[in-house]
């Protein structure tokens, strides 16, 4: 049942018809088009074939037989079981169904086969058009050193640098002179950043050069030297390039990437902050040089580092559509996937360099399923038992490949969307995003949205002061939420209490009249007491005015002698709840309650858990037994969902603190759990090879 | 005090609405004249047991009752035991229709650990013999269990909301801001395509409730079968469904005897019967056959078959053979009777009914077998489904007939009591 295409129904049939007739006087492109991809950048694809007429092909994983953008396309094919090799990189299962459905061209999305030239190349045997750049360009730039050679014959800035025996300190200095510093002197046979020594002016060169000479010789009886230019704090930032068949080719302007973590884009937007018009056109200049000098056609990206001066260099080209691509579209107008798909019939470019202008600001968060609190990001796993995209905020694009119910697996990348926001100015976008995160519900599934939130507000951020090494620095003991001020603080707890007493009240209401009257409460007035983190807040809430309309309450809350009053519709079934406290409207979202006080309530991006207790029960409350906690260090437990790769210890070892127990691949990294004590071992939980969820107990110690 | 437990005041005042107790029987003291009891020292004004009305959420309650078996199915009854309780008083609990322990504190055995020691030379201890955890988990005595006395009682507070105060009232309902017409789109892709492959009940249930709440019965014991107490738009109703995580949903003696308790709660009290079917069958077996799974599987058969509150049933998946029958079916007086696209009714699954129709000698049966049965169709030609619905759909078909049904008058013959098969 694997190998099932859909049946093409009449309707379709008609509907070619008719955009074959339309599409004859307007462009014609492709009649039918595969995308070798899934989730959010293949229903991008889609949606443009569909504007453009095109009928889609989707390939799939048994996995994801119900995703959306097998849904979303005209024709689906299973190519095989879950893991990616097997399915969405198996290029003869995808060559088959390319034959099978008659696909004239392919769409390879960005990851899997956008960049493997193998594909590309067994494509133009069988005469199917691969969307994106010819083989050659995809080889030239896939090598690092031959791409770097090319951008350097193609007058492209690249990292200045010598490297070979150097005589005398005096002959450092000069090399070091001409390259311009800081510069960063280290052993040629030295591997990464051992050794490494950064000099910024001649004195510390000599010195660098005596230490690292030294070092080569001693430690490696190598006397070579690797003098580069140390780029000090570096942006990323990279240009989009569009070329044609024909020649010709555009630079669209930049995108700021440097909010990273583990190498990884975080947040992203189009233009930058720190470019002028003068380095923007520098950059484009050399960025079009580079794509003309392989003979680049579609779209492309080429990557530079820039330091503090504006001094940028060429670090890579992808020679695929970004992730990051819908930031570049916003303020360009551009539909770069229709562009790609024009380029690749062999159309020449529609637009002049003079014609791309910068509209606007767009950025785009990168929405995760992963938990921002373990390493700025460890992948979760699960059922969005939940999900409401924010397309109610204004300019605001979401492009996703889930919906509610779909399942986050260990298969593939745990990003549930990528969300961007759009306005005349940079203000604007970001007032946007931050309602936008605000408004943007998921369930089921851990996800960033709080370090989103937090990036974006952040006055370094704002001020776009921002370099690759920005979570790390603005974060050196790892992200754990948004931090209340005292004001957020009456705020949160006021609204909480608001909430805990309109669930009440509510609770109260039964509708029809039994036999047996309920009686009428006249309680106007609540003494709670609410704890929040290692606080306990004594809260009270008084309904405003003498009586309660069901929908509309208004309520005066005192926290800490401060009165504030909150408002809202109190919706207690709606995800989203508009409240507004002092006349600051906020929008929170009540992830749970409890009959026992305990509520979890996500505030300005962080969720917080509280418990809500009547004064008197509160008061009770400390008779009660305190319940011993689990013993954590003497068993060991899966920090994330992934496979078990390795299991080094067997029951009865003795292990001590922090050797290694076992590794867990999860999203293609690899952890390794170590002991948190030493300690004999008493049992062993799992195997290599096995699946195992977050919290799931892998190791007992004694 | 002692540590860990409130006063028997102290729970009533976090129990009941404030101000609302009215005590009886203030002043009735103990008439035990032994041991020096009598001495005035030893004697206090209403000791031992507090007792009175009082009212949660507005509406009336009585704490501390002992006419059990007179009252019940006449008001819901509901135990929570806070200390120990041995010997004979563990009837008075048993007899109630719900018993609520709390952790760590509360004991319930008829024999304590030293007269077993002394009798069988066992070693057990209290928490072993009779703690909350072995009777919400082993026995099957208590139908929850709390970490405390605070969060047990607030617990009990939120669950008399959703019964009504005797078999003589409707079932309550509330206010409710989930709309009735909420779609569930989820439910469209819940029930994975390889049929042997497991999902979570739960999910469909948290899905299609009332602000997806639900207060679930015995969540810890027989864990095939998921019962518990949900609202749809504002109505309370009772929910019962296969679980396909825990062996694969069968239906076993256990799970049969947890069922059929909870179907029989809610028809004599006037709460309306979901139930979520996909059944793999009854549990084969000599221990099970041994342990009488015919009487105990006639128990669930018995209730949802006398049972005459609107009862409605979804067949998600499998619905096999007898199994099927049991579940709430058509042929057992079921008003609305729904199938998904995903549901098998038959009397077994293709692989088996292959094996035994043609002993293997047919390769090509099975395909044959999964074509003909392995889908709604067959059952809704004959009617014994009302319709197959669109998954997501589920919600606004049970709000709709939930309304329609909640006039629903059934009568059955004069007897003294029926004789369920105990």
């Amino acid at each position: 049942t694997c190998q099932h295409v859909s049946s093409l129904d009449l309707k379709n049939l008609c509907f070619v018809h008719l955009s074959r007739f339309l599409l004859f006087f307007s462009l014609q492109t492709f009649e039918k088009l595969l995308i070798a991809n899934r989730g959010e950048i293949a229903c991008r694809v889609i949606k443009t074939c569909k504007k453009m007429g095109i009928k889609t092909v989707a390939i799939h994983s048994d996995v994801d037989a119900n995703a959306v953008h097998v849904k979303m396309a005209d024709e689906a094919v299973c190519v095989g079981p879950a893991p990616t090799s097997k399915s969405y990189l198996n290029m003869d299962a995808i060559m088959e169904v390319i034959k099978k459905t008659r696909a004239q061209a392919v769409h390879p999305g960005y990851g899997f086969l956008s960049e493997n030239k193998e594909f590309a190349r067994r494509l133009a045997s069988e005469g199917v058009t691969f969307i994106g750049p010819d083989t050659h360009a995809i080889q030239a730039m896939g090598d690092k050193i031959e791409s770097k050679l090319l951008a350097k014959n193609a007058k492209v800035n690249t990292i200045p640098g010598f490297d070979g025996v150097v005589k005398d300190a005096d002959e450092a200095v000069r090399i070091a002179r001409e390259i311009g510093y800081p510069v960063m002197i280290k052993a040629s046979a030295g591997g990464g950043g051992k050794g490494m020594r950064i000099a910024w002016d001649d004195e510390e060169t000599r010195e660098g050069f005596r230490f690292s000479s030294q070092e080569a010789a001693s430690s490696f009886g190598d006397d070579r030297l690797l003098i580069e230019k140390f780029i000090d704090n570096p942006r990323h930032i990279e240009i989009q390039v569009l070329a044609d068949k024909h020649g010709n080719a555009l630079w669209l302007n930049e995108r700021e990437c440097s909010i990273q973590r583990r190498n990884q884009k975080v947040v992203e937007e189009a233009p930058s902050t720190f470019l002028d018009p003068e380095t923007r056109r520098a950059m484009g200049e050399q960025a079009v040089a580079l794509a003309k000098a392989v003979k680049y056609s579609s779209a492309g990206t080429v990557e530079f580092l820039v330091d503090s001066s504006k001094n940028f260099y060429f670090l890579e080209m992808n020679t695929r559509l970004q992730v990051e691509h819908p930031v570049t579209e916003c303020i360009t107008g551009l539909d770069l996937v229709q562009e790609m798909i024009r380029v690749a019939k062999g159309y020449p470019l529609r637009h002049k360099q003079a014609d791309i202008p910068i509209n606007g600001w767009a950025v785009e968060c990168r929405v995760y399923a992963e938990d921002p609190y373990k390493s700025f990001g460890l992948p979760s796993i699960g059922k969005l038992s939940q999900y409401q995209e924010p397309l109610h905020v204004p300019s605001v694009r979401v492009d996703s490949g889930i919906q509610q119910g779909s399942d986050i697996s260990i298969y593939y990348d745990p990003m549930i969307s990528k969300l961007i926001t759009y306005g005349s100015n940079r203000a604007e976008a970001l007032k946007r995003m931050e309602e936008a995160l605000d408004n943007y519900v998921i369930r089921g599934v851990a996800h960033n949205i709080s370090l989103l939130r937090e990036v974006i507000i952040h006055p370094r951020f704002v001020q776009g002061d921002i370099s690759t090494k920005f979570l790390p620095e603005v974060y050196p003991d790892g992200f754990k939420g948004h931090k209340l001020t005292d004001l957020e603080r009456r705020e949160l707890l006021a609204t909480a209490a608001s909430l805990y007493v309109a669930e009440q009240l509510r609770s109260q209401r039964f509708l029809g009249t039994p036999r047996i009257p309920i009686a009428k409460s006249k309680q106007s007035s609540w003494e709670l007491s609410v704890r929040l983190g290692d606080g306990i807040y004594p809260v009270a809430v008084s309904k405003d005015g003498s009586s309660f309309s069901p929908c509309l309450v208004s309520q005066q809350v005192e926290v800490d002698g401060m009165k504030l009053n909150v408002t809202s519709e109190w919706n207690l079934a709606s995800p989203l709840l508009s409240v507004t406290i002092d006349g600051t409207q906020r929008t929170i979202q009540r992830l749970s309650r409890n009959a026992s006080g305990d509520t979890s309530i996500q505030f300005l991006g962080t969720v917080y858990k509280l418990q809500i207790l009547t004064k008197v029960a509160a008061e009770l409350s400390k008779y009660m037994p305190e319940k011993a906690a689990e013993d954590t260090s003497s068993i060991l437990r899966s920090p994330m969902p992934g496979a078990v790769v390795a299991v080094s210890v067997k029951p009865g070892d003795m292990v001590s603190e922090g050797q290694e127990i076992c590794v867990i691949e999860a999203m293609k990294m690899q952890n390794s759990m170590i002991a948190a004590k030493t300690g004999k071992v008493k049992a062993v939980h799992c195997k290599a090879g096995d699946t195992v969820g977050e919290g799931d107990l892998l190791v007992e110690l004694e | 005090p002692i540590p860990g437990k409130l006063t028997a005041r102290e729970r009533i005042l976090l129990l009941l609405d404030p101000d609302s107790f009215d005590e009886y029987d203030m002043f009735v003291e103990h008439r035990c004249s032994d041991f020096g009891m009598d001495s005035s020292k030893n004697k206090y004004p209403g000791d031992s047991v507090v007792t009175g009305r009082g009212r949660i959420n507005g509406r009336l309650a009585y704490v501390f009752s002992q006419r059990n078996v007179l009252c019940s199915g006449v008001v819901p009854q509901i135990s929570l035991i806070m200390g120990p309780c041995a010997g004979g008083a563990v009837y008075s609990p048993a007899l109630t229709d719900f018993t609520f322990m709390v952790k760590d504190t509360s004991y319930l055995f008829i024999t304590g650990p030293d007269v077993v020691k002394s009798v069988t030379n066992e070693d057990v201890t209290q928490e072993q013999l009779g703690g909350a955890k072995t009777h919400t988990s082993v026995s099957g005595v208590a139908h929850r269990a709390f970490e405390n006395d605070i969060d047990a009682l607030l617990n009990l507070r939120e669950f008399f909301n959703y019964l009504p105060l005797s078999n003589r009232d409707p079932a309550p309902v509330r206010e409710c801001h989930d709309p009735s017409d909420r779609l569930v789109p989820e439910l469209d892709m819940l029930v994975p395509i390889e049929s042997t492959k497991a999902y979570d009940m739960l999910d469909i249930i948290h899905s299609i409730a009332d602000e997806r709440e639900f207060f679930e019965i015995m969540p810890s014991y027989a864990r095939n079968i998921v019962v518990g107490f949900a609202r749809m738009n504002g109505r309370t109703v009772g929910i019962v469904g296969n679980q396909p995580k825990v062996a694969s949903g069968c239906l076993d003696i256990n799970s049969s005897v947890k069922g059929a308790r909870f179907v029989r709660f809610c028809d004599a009290f006037n709460i309306p019967l979901i139930t979520f079917v996909d059944v793999p069958g009854f549990l084969p077996g000599t221990a099970q056959e041994y342990g009488g799974i015919i009487r105990h599987g006639a128990k669930l058969l018995f209730a949802f078959a006398e049972a005459t509150v609107p009862k409605i049933t979804i067949i998600t998946r499998k619905a096999y053979g007898g199994a099927y029958d049991v579940m709430s079916s058509k042929h057992l007086r079921g008003d609305a009777n729904y199938a998904w696209p995903t549901a098998e009714v038959a009397v077994m699954g293709a692989k088996g009914a292959v094996q035994i129709i043609f002993r293997g000698k047919e390769a090509d049966a099975e395909a044959e077998y999964v074509d003909k049965f392995a889908n709604p169709f067959p059952a809704a030609m004959r009617g014994f489904v009302d319709d197959i619905i669109q998954p997501s759909t589920t919600r606004v078909r049970i709000c709709h007939d939930l309304d329609v049904l909640a006039s629903k008058t059934q009568s059955s013959p004069w007897k003294k009591h029926a004789n369920i098969p105990l």
